[in-house]
């Protein structure tokens, strides 16, 4: 389960979280919606510790996230993430991309690791692509292998922050099909995504940010069907055109 | 000018000068190489206001001539802290030191061409900064700079016939050497050319070899 309670955060002068509270059970899908800057991607890299917050507290299992005895290192092995950017480490192979942190973090053994790489790079069809570099990959394909190589690691938790909004319009289906196909799985999962109509389609709860505040949280029919707030509406009326 | 008093043994004392030379070489661009290296991640880590005593002495190792730096710091060594040093010693700290000072900067170029938000992905998987290092920084900040790299051991190598100044007899000098006897300038200084050219080659092939393999990712 993961707990965030009353989390703020700032980057100088500027508040991008305003008190957040939201509680993300085992198997859920929790897609977040709303406006650039409006602190949805910045929750979710204090999610995983990787951005430090200024009050409040964030709990993965009943461990909080960015208190100082917390082991990030160790913590990050059950929260898995995926960026806009699929940031792949372009000296290594597809194969050796996703058996680095198993290997590394995990003390894997080679054939352990890539047996397992194998498994999840079939599964987001690059069954085909293990020798090749990152370099040589579409877009679509390069973030399935972030995806991949996320999911070696076993995580029970996975982020996803905009995950499509930096693929060409004819790459975002594939990707988009992956993770619908992690949902139906059980994977928890917290999604940032402009894709309306995935949102809809995968998630359990959507939840809609507005300046740094969580204005609306709901079953996605409600959301998108009978939206309460009326920034909800704006937003909503303003991406359907 | 092939009519040349030349002997099979001055060219064996050409070689030998060319073998100082190589030796000094190694010496001071593998030293040179670890502590710049080191120096470099200090200087990245720690960022322009805190590395400011360690860029302070760095700059001082690149903005005085090597000459200088040799002659002063084989009186320092000698004179002043009375140590029994040799010269090939003394070339040897003064080169390590110099190639030190240029290679924390080209390191630290390395590092900072790494994109953050690759680093970030390696954090977000468990990874340690340690692990991070190695196993991403190191390999892509290598790319970077290995050609500048190249340029500077190539670089510490001609520099290197400085070293003449604390009675270090490597190619060049021995070149000198014999030009005063035989007086043939010219041949002389062709063939300590040639010698040159000889070592650097590989070098400079070395590292094109690599800039090609590393081509595919």
């Amino acid at each position: 389960m993961i707990e965030i309670e009353h989390v703020r955060k700032s980057f100088g002068q500027l508040e991008v979280l305003k008190g957040i509270d939201l509680t993300v059970s085992k198997g859920e899908v929790v897609t977040i919606i709303g406006g650039s800057g409006s602190g949805k991607s910045t929750l979710l890299t204090c999610i995983n510790g990787l951005e430090p917050i200024d009050s409040g507290r964030i709990l993965i299992d009943g461990t909080e996230v960015h208190a100082k005895s917390t082991d990030l290192n160790k913590l990050r092995r059950k929260v898995g993430i995926v960026f806009q950017q699929w940031n792949a480490f372009p000296h290594l192979t597809v194969l050796e991309n996703v058996t680095l942190a198993p290997r590394k973090v995990l003390g894997m053994a080679r054939a352990e690791a890539e047996e397992i790489a194998v498994r999840q790079l079939t599964h987001v069809g690059l069954g085909d692509k293990l020798k090749t570099y990152p370099g040589r990959l579409s877009g679509g394909q390069q973030q399935r292998m972030a995806i991949a190589r996320a999911l070696a690691m076993s995580p029970e938790y996975m982020l996803f922050d905009e995950v499509t909004s930096a693929l060409d319009p004819q790459l975002v289906g594939e990707v988009l099909d992956t993770l619908k196909m992690l949902a139906q799985e059980g994977m928890t999962m917290i999604l940032v995504t402009h894709e309306m109509a995935f949102a809809r389609d995968v998630s359990d709860r959507v939840a809609f940010f507005h300046q740094g505040v969580m204005a609306e949280i709901g079953p996605p029919q409600q959301i998108f069907g009978d939206p309460q707030h009326p920034e909800t509406r704006k937003f909503l009326s303003s991406t359907r055109q | 000018m092939f009519d040349t008093a030349l002997t099979a043994a001055d060219f064996i004392f050409l070689a030998k000068g060319a073998g100082m030379t190589i030796v000094v070489t190694i010496i001071s661009v593998i030293a040179g190489t670890v502590l710049g290296i080191v120096f470099g991640v200090i200087r990245y880590q720690l960022g322009a206001i805190w590395a400011a005593p360690l860029i302070f002495v760095l700059d001082i190792f690149r903005s005085i001539p090597l000459l200088i730096q040799l002659v002063l710091a084989n009186a320092f060594m000698g004179t002043i802290l009375r140590l029994n040093m040799s010269g090939f010693t003394v070339a040897c700290i003064v080169l390590s030191m110099y190639t030190a000072a240029y290679c924390a900067e080209i390191v630290r170029g390395g590092i900072e061409a790494v994109p953050a938000t690759t680093r970030r992905a390696a954090r977000s998987l468990g990874m340690t900064w340690g692990q991070d290092m190695r196993e991403i920084v190191l390999p892509l900040a290598t790319r970077v700079a290995l050609p500048s790299w190249i340029g500077l051991a190539l670089g510490v190598m001609k520099d290197s016939a400085l070293v003449y100044v604390v009675q270090v007899t490597e190619l060049l000098r021995s070149t000198q050497i014999l030009i005063t006897r035989l007086q043939e300038p010219l041949l002389l200084l062709m063939i300590c050319g040639a010698f040159y050219f000889v070592i650097s080659f590989p070098l400079a092939r070395f590292g094109g070899y690599l800039e090609k393999r590393w081509s595919n990712d």
